[in-house]
């Protein structure tokens, strides 16, 4: 059987180079993960523009899209439908859109964790799980709820210790 | 310093920023953006490791402090550091009652762990409880986490469960534990084996999500066994035809196409059922229709299902109608002025060859063009296509293209790649042997270090063996070629190791061969070649070999030999050498040297290296000689069968005799040592005496003695090899084929006229492709005359080259000479209109991103970061406004259908368009973040303005 994943990793790199996000769906060894960031971002950020969103890499194939100053890069199969991806990208930058309201580098980089759990709705074991918008919104609202109400019960929980110790 | 105190203190005054971490968090990540260099970013990190070691060994730790030290380990590990330190804190997190610390914590092990850590064992534990939870948004984080960390050992410990969530009743938690079912699939088929049944019920399930997530481990176990879905056929096809004509739910739809990842998931289903399958093809032609006539050329997902189709459609049976659908969309997509389009035309065109090769020629004008283009992704896809239609008609054109552009690459992994290609086209369809070895001489010169070392034996077997025919006199022109171009290419520096090797054997064999080149210049060049080549063991053998052998030809044609002095003081280095396999063949060549001619000549004949060479397995020329040791009181030897396990220390014969008595070289690992350690260290000081002294002895049997193959002769050799050698043929002489027939050495074995891929020679065929060469590399030369090039180019990769034909290429280069001007003009006016805006913002002018096709970004104007946002607030909100409410109602359908904005326009590029110039919103929002962004103290500095811009913008 050929390769099991759809997506090997998810890359989110600046146009200088820095690692904003990554995530890796096939096991890549620390070291090993440096290596490839450096690799590859040397390969996309110096690609021109109106050139292909592909990239051909060790084998496999890497497609990217950059949204202001950021790339979005995912390593698929050689055989992989690269058109797909590419929109994939897309699906999870309007998503992010939606969620953080006109989205920047810099709600990713103080919010990477969110951004994490919005990608774990949409692509689990490198393969994409959910391509409705509206379904993601929806778990990812019904869990920062839950997470405030937790919070708001443990401060109001702990308010009432502090009330009743006093 | 100043500057981050004052941040401090603006932090501390409480303006929070909305991102509702610690300061020291967003001191962090504000010091890492502006880092300069790599260095200053580890070092800043390496800081915050030290601290968060520090801090998270403190007792008393709160459960929110330790969640915001996890996701600052988070953090590190995603710069590339090693956070492993904390690993355990984050397993513990998992335990934790509160929901939002327990989703930290699994977010933090998924991203930490892969599935063969050993703190594992302690996830699945909670992992277990958390699947129980009433809680389905526990559930899921449990069930992401299930894909991710568990392996093989603990899938039974979960799976019960997850085969009952399939049930529950929250689509969410149906759809991941699916993922997760498929996940242990991936890791143990076996384990789930009884329950793939499950996969094909989930397929009907309600909710389109689930259904789509089904999908996922269907193709995977279709792969696998295409045979028992055979009755999915109509299920699929009617799912495919139900979401085609929008029976989904809207909220599937993508830019205006319904559900397409489903769709694309679903042809490539429909691909592997359909292929080689008539019946179940048959099924599929009008949905496959029906979605090519209406799926949209305009967007991008639009085309991204059209190429699925073309892929379906080429693997299916073929249906004539439908190909020729899927032609038009590949024109179509060759056609159009977006590279990633051009890209997966040239994909299509290389399936669709397969079943009609002739549409090629249709669009050879396209294909050269992306053969020329500077982008490098489309090169090499046009490669790939060239390689699938390589034929011995264009063979020359092709190859020599891929070697000119495997020259131009520093990519070592591409460059093995379409190395290998070119030998293997070169082996396939090389219409003549010289230009074989031409190509070959290139490859090696080139890329000689990464391509397989059987290549290189095969070229030395093309030269030894000529065509297999009975042609001697143009096996020999053939050789007296090799040898001048080698002699040629030997002056140039850094030649590959792999190269060198086949030059000195071809040079030994044959560098005196046609009497055009004298013994001593030979002889000298191979010196030059060890003295170029110090540390390389492998060439020097080679080289000495080579010189052994050239000095028997002389010695046996009666000529008288001197010896160069250059050669001399060689020799005498190698026998002082610490490989002892060059000790050994220059020991050899000197005792060579003392021999009478007709011994040498028994020793050594001239081009025998395709004699066939008879092995005698009983090795019975060496009764003599050991008949003479045993009389000397030595012990005979006993076959390994009947040994007891041990033999007598100091008898190291008996021991050759045995480790002899298989095979020449041992695959199998070595085997614990036996009780008598010494034995095995013992013969190889020895070694090099008795290569002096059998010769000698046994002048009776030259024959075999020389002709035995040396199996060891191309590799670095052990000492363990020499020993084996020594028994085996008496004189271990480095003669004959070196390693291509290696493993002919302890058989009988017959060097056979293998078939070397080149079937027949014809003259007229060389001169008419050295000429077709000669023409290439000229007008590659002549840049100017593209136009007369690209036509020549096609006619001889497409092969027929009608007059109309010519035109297209002509013009459209036209086209092509046109489009860098244009180009230009379009560039240029960009960053002046641009200009103003970014003056207005006074942000440090960075050039505008160029406009990428696909990123839409060409219609967007580029929003600079401003300087001074409040400035800017309160320039723009007075105008946005009026424009919020209707943008609002953008954003609020934004993602789900664009029809609504501009019903005339289904072209998603326009509609975004639409969002694009309507920013005023976003403009704000990204002004608003900036304004809160500077009170945190993170500012946008020259390093990067660019961190507020909408990412969509």
């Amino acid at each position: 059987m050929q390769a099991w994943n759809k997506i090997h990793f998810v890359l989110l790199l600046s146009r200088q180079g820095k690692v904003r996000l990554t995530k890796w769906y096939s096991p890549y060894a620390q070291k090993e993960r440096s290596k490839v960031i450096r690799e590859l971002s040397g390969v996309i950020l110096a690609r021109g523009p109106k050139l292909c969103n592909f990239v051909e890499w060790r084998g496999f194939k890497v497609v990217y899209r950059r949204y202001a100053s950021l790339y979005f890069c995912m390593c698929i199969d050689a055989e992989d439908n690269e058109l797909e991806v590419l929109e994939i990208i897309h699906h999870f930058v309007e998503i992010l859109d939606r969620y953080f309201g006109s989205v920047c580098e810099l709600d990713l980089i103080f919010n990477f964790h969110k951004a994490y759990y919005i990608l774990d709705e949409i692509l689990i074991a490198g393969e994409l799980q959910e391509s409705s918008k509206k379904a993601v919104a929806r778990i990812i609202a019904a869990q920062d709820s839950l997470v405030d109400t937790a919070k708001e019960q443990a401060s109001s929980l702990s308010n009432m210790i502090a009330q009743a110790t006093k | 310093m100043e500057q981050l105190k004052t941040i401090g203190r603006e932090l501390a005054m409480g303006s929070q920023g909305g991102w509702g971490q610690s300061k020291e968090f967003l001191d962090l990540v504000k010091s890492i953006g502006e880092a300069r260099s790599k260095v200053e970013e580890d070092r800043i990190i390496l800081r915050e490791i030290e601290t968060l070691k520090r801090r998270i060994a403190e007792p008393d730790v709160t459960r929110r402090k330790m969640k915001e030290y996890i996701i600052r380990l988070v953090y590190v590990e995603m710069l590339g550091h090693d956070a492993s330190f904390g690993y355990i804190h984050a397993v513990k997190m998992t335990h934790d009652d509160n929901v939002s610390h327990k989703r930290t914590g699994y977010l933090a092990v998924t991203l930490f762990l892969n599935e063969d850590h050993d703190l594992i064992i302690l996830i699945v534990n909670t992992i277990q409880k958390d699947l129980r939870s009433d809680n389905y948004l526990v559930v899921c984080a449990a069930l992401t986490a299930v894909c991710k960390l568990i392996n093989e050992e603990t899938i039974p410990a979960v799976l019960p469960q997850v085969v009952e969530l399939l049930g529950h009743s929250k689509e969410a938690v149906r759809k991941k534990a699916i993922m997760a079912l498929h996940r242990f699939y991936q890791r143990a088929p076996a384990s789930v084996a009884h329950l793939l049944s499950h996969f094909r019920k989930r397929l009907s399930d309600n909710d389109p999500g689930v259904m789509g997530a089904a999908l996922c481990p269907l193709f995977d176990l279709i792969t696998a066994d295409v045979n028992s879905y055979k009755d999915l056929v109509i299920s699929f096809v009617s799912i495919l035809k139900q979401v085609a004509e929008r029976r989904l739910p809207k909220a599937y739809d993508y830019h205006q196409t319904p559900a397409p990842f489903i769709q694309v998931k679903l042809l490539k289903i429909l691909a592997l059922l359909g292929s080689g399958d008539k019946q179940a093809s048959g099924h599929m032609y009008t949905v496959l229709g029906e979605i090519i006539r209406k799926v949209e050329m305009s967007s991008n997902i639009g085309n991204a299902v059209l190429y699925e189709c073309i892929c379906c459609v080429s693997s299916i049976h073929p249906n004539t109608k439908l190909l020729d659908a899927a032609i038009e969309t590949t024109s179509k997509f060759l056609k159009s002025d977006s590279h990633n389009l051009k890209y997966m035309g040239i994909d299509a065109l290389g399936r669709l060859i397969k079943i009609s090769p002739d549409i090629a020629d249709e669009h050879q004008s396209s294909v050269i063009d992306c053969l020329e283009d500077p982008d490098d992704t489309l090169k090499r896809k046009t490669f790939e296509l060239l390689y699938k239609m390589t034929k011995s008609t264009n063979v020359e054109v092709i190859v020599d293209r891929m070697i000119d552009y495997m020259i131009s690459i520093n990519d070592n992994h591409y460059k093995t790649e379409i190395a290998s290609r070119c030998v293997e086209l070169a082996e396939q369809f090389a219409p003549s042997n010289q230009w074989f070895i031409q190509t070959m001489n290139k490859v090696f010169e080139h890329a000689g270090d990464l391509v397989n070392v059987k290549v290189a034996h095969n070229l030395m077997r093309l030269i030894a063996e000529g065509f297999g025919e009975d042609d001697e006199g143009a096996d020999s022109q053939l050789r007296s070629s090799a040898v001048s171009s080698y002699l040629g290419i030997l002056g140039e520096p850094k030649l590959p190791s792999m190269f060198l090797q086949v030059i000195c054997w071809v040079l030994g064999e044959y560098g005196t061969a046609d009497g055009n080149y004298s013994a001593s210049y030979i002889i000298g060049k191979l010196c030059d070649v060890v003295e170029a080549h110090p540390n390389d063991i492998t060439v020097k053998a080679y080289a000495i070999t080579g010189i052994m052998k050239i000095y028997a030809f002389e010695v046996a044609a009666g000529r008288k030999v001197e010896m160069l002095s250059e050669c001399q003081s060689l020799i005498e280095e190698l026998q002082a050498s610490h490989s002892t396999d060059l000790q050994q063949r220059a020991y050899e060549l000197k005792a060579l040297l003392g021999l009478d001619s007709h011994a040498v000549q028994h020793v050594m004949p001239l081009d025998a290296s395709c004699e066939d060479i008879e092995v005698d397995k009983n090795l019975s020329f060496l009764n003599k000689f050991v008949q003479q040791a045993i009389e000397k009181g030595s012990q005979p030897y006993i076959p390994e069968s009947e040994r007891s396990g041990f033999s007598e220390v100091g008898n190291f014969k008996t021991l050759n005799e045995h480790e002899n008595a298989g095979h020449g070289l041992r695959f199998e690992a070595y085997e614990l040592p036996k009780p008598v350690p010494p034995v095995n260290i013992s013969p190889a000081p020895h070694a090099p005496q008795i290569t002096h002294t059998i010769p000698v002895s046994e002048p009776s049997h030259p024959r075999e003695i020389n002709q035995n193959p040396n199996p060891s002769s191309s590799a670095d050799t052990s000492s363990a090899n020499s020993e084996i050698k020594l028994q085996l043929g008496g004189v271990p002489m480095k003669w004959g084929k070196p390693a291509y027939s290696s493993s002919s050495s302890s058989s009988s074995g017959t060097i056979s006229n293998t078939a070397n891929g080149v079937a027949h020679r014809d003259a007229a065929a060389i001169t008419a492709a050295s000429q077709t060469r000669d023409f290439t590399y000229n007008h590659r030369r002549q840049q100017v005359e593209v136009s007369a090039e690209k036509q020549r180019l096609a006619a001889s990769l497409f092969g027929k080259s009608s007059k109309s034909e010519k035109k297209v290429p002509s013009t459209n280069k036209a086209s092509k000479a046109s489009f860098p001007n244009t180009e230009k003009l379009a560039a240029k006016p960009l960053p002046a209109a641009e200009a103003p805006k970014e003056k207005l913002s006074n942000s440090s002018p960075q050039p505008p991103p160029p406009p990428d096709l696909l990123d839409f970004s060409e219609s967007s104007p580029s929003i600079p970061a401003p300087e001074d946002p409040f400035k800017q607030l309160e320039e723009l909100v007075g105008p946005s406004a009026a424009v919020v409410p209707e943008a609002h109602d953008i954003m609020g359908l934004y993602g789900l259908n664009f029809s609504p904005v501009t019903p005339a326009n289904r072209n998603s590029e326009e509609a975004n368009i639409v969002v694009a110039n309507k920013k005023g919103p976003n403009l704000r929002d990204a002004l608003e973040k900036d304004s809160v962004a500077r009170q945190v103290g993170v500012t946008p500095t020259g390093n990067n303005p660019n961190l507020f811009r909408d990412l969509l913008g």
